[in-house]
């Protein structure tokens, strides 16, 4: 088990940027049960960690703590340098500007069209925006997941692979340094997963943004990941690469690569 | 002491809903103020219920004149028809009907929109973006329910009172000018305000009771079902004790 000071030093892959997110003996709990258990994880800038474990064994909850969704019970989610369990709601607000979150249901407005609910977190942080600039940001935004054309529709009207790339366009309008992927490609047959998870990686590469992405799914494990946190017992059970952790002798994390 | 379960539900429900209405006060109190969310569901909530208070306003007007008649003609007290009529409009009837309609309509329409916004993730979503869900979905419609509510109520009397003057013309003629004059010779500051009154409170309950329900869901759409039932049960047995409690202070306050 290795300590998120320890993670810090060590330099797996290419990928030796300043760390953004730095998260130490995280622990959470839900009455009796345990959810995470002392966990650490260092992301770095430009960098894909993809978090995976069985169900249940809190990866969503993993996220949702470092966007401050959730209290973590003790711990520190220190983003930018920051501790987010400390922040106020206005210094929150702050660092939420500069992290994106795409859920796992998309969590679209469902009363507001495509251009709605991309104008939504635009309004909320860049007031000063005009309406030009808005319809700009929000064409730029589409045309990055190829769906320029549904920003009159509404989210009913919209297939699944097409929701969540309205859910990722709406992530990407304010421009976030992390984004926080919960399970991208859920739900999703494999031909639009595998489109999601190209596209997830085409995105951080046009705007150099680090991710954390809680995933099952071996193929966009495999395209997505610079790095794979294995989560078990609550604590990171294994750190490594894609080869690296395909190799592995402990059996709690060779089972996702049979 | 060990309570029974379904009271200690109810103190902890009771525990659950003040701490919800202080907050509400807490955060509705301070800048960013929603004033374009808050427009839109006055629209939503105010002038799209309309039609339906107006309607049921006019039936009950029309029949609460028909059932009278035959009581007051036994007495011969037939001409106090419109005074009769107009004052239990007024005072009661008017505000406590309308009041129940707008629970069964918009209580659980909020109890169901954000039911299902908390178990899809968009309050979440919401957060995410820099939103203050609670200001931007809460407040606004806590405010908005208080403040139509009245209004609706004023509409609903009128027309209402419109419908009583046709139902007494279903068997004589009365003019529409001595009418209303009867009713509103009868009417005293007395009757009017605590009538007016009330129905801020009522319009408070169902907001508040609604948000409650739907903000707090859980356990997926059965939850969200679940929410928009038991708004409309709790906001409606609020209302008949908010009535209680009012009729009870005017009385104290001598303006009975």
């Amino acid at each position: 088990m290795e300590t998120a000071e320890q993670l810090m030093k060590v330099e797996t892959g290419a990928v030796t940027g300043r760390p953004v997110i730095v998260i130490e003996q995280l622990c959470k709990r839900w009455g009796s049960n345990i959810v995470l258990d002392g966990f650490d994880l260092v992301v770095r800038e430009e960098e894909n960690v993809v978090v995976m474990g069985k169900s249940g064994t809190g990866k969503s909850v993993l996220i949702k703590c470092i966007i401050g969704l959730l209290q973590p019970d003790s711990g520190r989610i220190r983003v930018f340098d920051k501790n987010i369990p400390e922040l106020d709601h206005d210094e929150l607000d702050r660092i939420r500007a500069k992290v994106g979150f795409l859920f796992q249901s998309n969590a679209l407005y469902d009363s507001m069209t495509v251009r709605k609910n991309l104008e939504f977190p635009l309004r909320r942080h860049w007031i000063e925006l005009s309406q030009e600039k808005v319809n700009e940001l929000v064409m730029e935004a589409l045309g990055n997941v190829g769906l320029a054309h549904t920003v009159d529709m509404m989210p009913e009207e919209l297939s699944g692979g097409m929701r969540k790339r309205v859910a990722l366009a709406r992530t990407l309008i304010l421009k976030p340094e992390i984004i926080l992927y919960d399970e991208p490609t859920t739900g999703l047959d494999p031909v639009t997963g595998r489109e999601i998870s190209r596209l997830i990686v085409e995105l951080q590469k046009k705007y150099h943004t680090s991710s954390i992405i809680i995933s099952h799914d071996m193929h966009c494990v495999r395209l997505t990941a610079d790095r794979i946190a294995v989560l078990a017992g609550g604590k990171c059970r294994s750190m490594g690469t894609y080869e690296e952790l395909e190799h592995s002798a402990d059996e709690e994390v060779k089972q996702f690569f049979e | 002491m060990i309570l029974p379960t379904k009271f200690r539900e109810f103190l902890s429900e009771t525990g659950d809903m003040a701490h919800f209405t202080g907050r509400l006060f807490a955060q509705g109190s301070k800048p960013r103020y929603e004033f374009r969310e808050l427009v839109w569901q006055c629209y939503m909530i105010g002038y799209r219920s309309l039609p339906l208070v107006g309607l049921t306003g006019f039936i009950m007007g029309l029949v609460l004149t028909m059932q009278l008649r035959p009581s007051l003609l036994d007495y011969g007290v037939e001409s106090q028809l419109p005074v009769m009529v107009g004052i239990a409009i007024v005072r009661e009837i008017g505000p406590v009907i309308t009041a129940l309609i707008f629970a069964g309509k918009i209580g659980s329409s909020i109890g169901a929109e954000l039911g299902s916004m908390r178990v899809t993730e968009q309050i979440d979503a919401m957060e995410v973006s820099g939103t203050n869900p609670f200001k931007y979905l809460v407040v606004t419609r806590v405010v908005a329910a208080t403040l139509m509510l009245p209004v609706l109520v004023i509409l609903s009397d009128a027309i209402s009172l419109y419908g009583a003057y046709l139902g007494v013309n279903i068997r004589s003629v009365t003019s529409f000018h001595l009418f209303f004059r009867q009713i509103f010779d009868s009417l005293s500051f007395g009757d009017v305000l605590p009538a007016f009154v009330k129905t801020f409170f009522f319009g408070f309950a169902v907001g508040i009771v609604g948000c409650h329900k739907g903000y707090n869901s859980r356990k997926g759409t059965e939850g969200v079902g679940r929410s928009a039932n038991s708004a409309v049960v709790l906001s409606s047995i609020l209302i008949f004790i908010i009535d209680l409690i009012v009729v009870q202070v005017t009385d104290l306050l001598g303006l009975n």
